[in-house]
């Protein structure tokens, strides 16, 4: 993709894109670096900190991307999966519950290092963490598909979000559960006590490099989610769930079982967010009631995949760093000389700018910042790959239709 | 699995399709035979929680009459309207103190508002035991905050969903945008009056005695009696002039509307007008009912749609009824779900069920028409 189009003409639509990108990506870089006066390691400790919750937030609107953007399934209750993904993986993998004050379900944390390789109890009871709050939001979202996925998409939406509201009432109200309104703090870290061997000593037992570890983590996991949606959603069956996207009818039509195949976007969507939970409490390593709110648990997703484009993963992740490098840039701006007027609502300008953001980005780029890709098909991608070598005159890809 | 588990729920529909089209009927006379029974029950058993829930029902009924007539001809969720109604409440409020938050959290009176007019704070008597808790200053914020609200949504309306309508969008992307503005006036909000509680007047609410042993806060006569005459003026407006049937043909079949005669770019904006002020006499007196605070108006969207779809999308009468039983259900869950050992902190979880319920077994509500 040039920016210069046809004759050589400049086109400014293709320009919003790089540009938005440098301008966050420069604020994020020189702002820690004023701030901290020019220390570079404070600097990046403070990016790598910054790049897990981007990360962690990419996992989210993946998700979230194979149940919109792919799928055509209106989600507004993000933050239930989000809320249960978090709380399974913290009471699977946290001390059994002790105390008066301190009240939980589960906690298997010490009885899951059953494999004697490499101390599994730092690395063991994480994936299994992770894997079952994959499987809780899984179930979730099946038992939630079989009355509520038949439903008009603007009901399935209010829908989604009433079943948010239900699930965060139940969390505070019983306090027996997860530990009622006070959440649950100290939930172990991931490879937490393990210190690895690396050329420059020791890594991992002093919290500023464990950043790097839990980064490196919840980057592994990130890939790992990208490519399971990419090879998915280049199959025959993303093909169908794109199909069901556009017009049910004729998905119908050509013998395609809607339900089954609306119900698999949207558990595996589902899933994918329950795995973006737990990496949310492994990374927070405490949470409570107050995380899962329905702006930050559910509109600031969307505002992400809305951003970024939805019906394309690399549109997805580059909405999440966007949304939270404004999110991290106005919270660096309260840090200097600023009338108190302002810095004492920055955070409420912030949201303001969002709201009006996600309006903007409608109106004016309904597509996001990256577009949905026209091909579609690992082996029509091949193909063309191939036809470019030989011929490159009449192997251009076609443009996508700008709307 | 999950193929066969669209099998089966394909089977379940069939054999539900099937019984609707024996049962329409029923289903609907089960309800209303549901609803009589319950609303009786909660009559004579919690008599003070049903008072309350007729005034909580009737400041949902304005909100959701509202959400009725922009969801019947607009086509679209307005995910914004709890927070519209939190918005309102906050211009009256800000009519009638003058105030802002100033730095930090401490607030900065401006220099003059309507609570400077003489007189105006002085509560008005009431003939019974226990007067109002606010003085005729309220009375006249209410217009103003109407005015503000129906300016306001107008100019959404040009500025946002006119765009979007001209160019063909889904009813998803209306959604979405409308989820944007009602963040946006979230934080206008917050930025304002800041996140603390507050209210028209201070100092506690007297209460009176009506018949039959019910004490209730004084104020609440006033809401009741202001949502019912509110309500029967648009009522009135729909049902006796032109521009009621001009809109209601609308709601019915736009093109159809269009092609006849009717001017829809107007009456849209006059939709917008009417929505904009039943959510600001809805946010003034819910604010009068129990408080103003930015993070309510999203909670109060379950029980707004929840009242929206029992009465049938499109029916102003439908979503008054359907707010009265999401009222009444609230409150009477409150008074009595302790017993069962479940918290009143569910309350608004009531309005969900009822939802979920409605759109499984009638998705077109109680007065909705044929789909």
């Amino acid at each position: 993709m040039s920016a210069v189009g046809f004759r050589g003409r400049l086109k400014w639509g293709r320009l919003i894109t790089p540009l938005a990108f440098l301008a966050i990506t420069t604020a994020l870089i020189f702002m820690p670096l004023e701030r901290s006066g020019w220390n570079l390691d404070s600097t990046v400790r403070f990016l790598a900190f910054f790049a897990t919750f981007v990360a962690i937030f990419s996992i989210f609107s993946l998700g979230l991307n194979v149940q919109w953007g792919y799928t055509g399934i209106f989600n507004f209750g993000v933050m239930a999966f989000f809320l249960v993904g978090a709380n399974t993986a913290a009471i699977i993998t946290k001390p059994p519950a002790s105390g008066e004050f301190v009240q939980y379900v589960g906690g298997f944390g010490d009885k899951l290092d059953f494999i004697p390789y490499l101390d599994s109890e730092q690395w063991l009871p994480f994936l299994i963490g992770a894997a079952g709050a994959a499987v809780a939001c899984g179930i979730l979202a099946f038992l939630l598909s079989i009355p509520a996925l038949r439903l008009r998409q603007d009901y399935f939406a209010i829908a989604t979000i009433g079943i948010a509201e239900l699930l965060r009432r139940v969390t505070i109200e019983e306090r027996g559960l997860v530990n009622g309104s006070r959440g649950l703090p100290g939930i172990p870290r991931p490879l937490g006590g393990l210190e690895i061997p690396t050329p420059w000593g020791r890594l991992g037992d002093n919290p500023d490099e464990y950043k790097f570890i839990i980064l490196g983590i919840v980057v592994i996991v990130l890939i790992i989610v990208y490519i399971a949606v990419e090879r998915g959603i280049r199959s025959p069956w993303g093909r169908v769930l794109r199909a069901l996207r556009e017009d049910e009818l004729t998905t119908a039509a050509s013998g395609k079982n809607v339900f089954a195949f609306k119900s698999q976007g949207f558990v595996l969507g589902a899933m994918i967010m329950g795995v973006g939970g737990a990496m949310y409490a492994f990374a927070n390593s405490s949470i409570s009631p107050d995380n899962f709110t329905h702006f930050f648990g559910t509109f600031i997703f969307w505002a992400m995949l809305i951003v970024g484009g939805s019906g394309n993963n690399k549109g997805a992740i580059l909405g999440a760093y966007m949304v939270w490098g404004l999110w991290i840039i106005t919270l660096q701006i309260q840090g200097y000389d600023i009338p108190t007027v302002l810095s004492s609502r920055i955070f409420f300008i912030r949201d303001f700018l969002l709201g009006s953001l996600i309006v903007i980005v409608l109106l004016l780029r309904p597509r996001g910042l990256l577009p949905e890709e026209r091909r579609v098909s690992i082996w029509v991608e091949r193909h063309t790959r191939r036809l470019r070598r030989s011929g490159p005159a009449e192997a251009e890809p076609a443009e996508s239709p700008s709307d | 699995m999950s193929v066969l588990a669209g099998r089966l729920t394909d089977t379940l529909a069939t054999a539900l399709d099937r019984f609707r089209g024996v049962g329409d009927q029923l289903i609907l006379a089960a309800m209303w035979l549901f609803f009589l029974v319950f609303g009786t029950w909660a009559i004579l058993t919690q008599t003070d929680a049903f008072a309350v829930g007729v005034v909580t029902g009737s400041v949902l009924a304005l909100g959701a009459i509202g959400l009725t007539l922009i969801y019947g001809i607009l086509k679209f969720a307005h995910f914004a309207h709890g927070d519209s109604m939190m918005l309102a409440g906050y211009i009256a409020f800000f009519a009638l103190t003058g105030t802002v938050v100033g730095e930090r959290t401490d607030t900065q009176p401006l220099p003059w508002s309507l609570s400077d007019l003489p007189g105006a704070t002085d509560r008005i008597p009431w003939p019974g035991e226990g007067d109002f808790s606010f003085g005729y200053g309220l009375l006249l914020a209410l217009p103003l905050a109407a005015a503000a609200m129906a300016l306001i949504f107008v100019t959404l309306d040009r500025l946002v969903y006119r765009p979007l309508r001209r160019r063909g969008s889904g009813i998803v992307t209306f959604a979405i945008a409308s989820l944007g503005i009602a963040i946006a006036m979230r934080s206008l909000m917050l930025i304002f009056w800041a996140s603390s509680p507050r209210f028209y007047a201070p100092g506690i609410r007297p209460t009176t005695d009506l018949p039959f042993d019910v004490r209730i806060v004084t104020d609440q006569i006033f809401i009741f009696f202001v949502a019912i005459v509110v309500a029967a003026l648009v009522y009135l407006l729909l049902f006796r002039t032109k521009l009621g049937k001009a809109m209601r043909a609308m709601a019915d079949n736009s093109d159809l509307a269009q092609a006849s005669g009717i001017n829809t770019d107007q009456i849209v904006v006059w939709t917008w007008l009417i929505g904009g002020g039943l959510v600001a006499v809805a946010g003034v007196l819910l604010a009068l009912q129990a408080q103003l605070k930015p993070e309510l108006g999203f909670v109060l969207l379950v029980p707004l749609f929840a009242a929206t779809i029992l009465g049938g999308i499109g029916s102003p009468q439908g979503a008054f009824v359907g707010a009265m039983i999401v009222g009444i259900s609230q409150e009477v869950f409150a008074a009595v779900g302790p017993d069962i050992g479940l918290s009143s902190g569910y309350k608004f979880s009531v309005a969900f069920i009822i939802l979920i319920l409605v759109l499984l077994l009638r998705p077109r509500g109680l007065f909705g028409a044929k789909t």
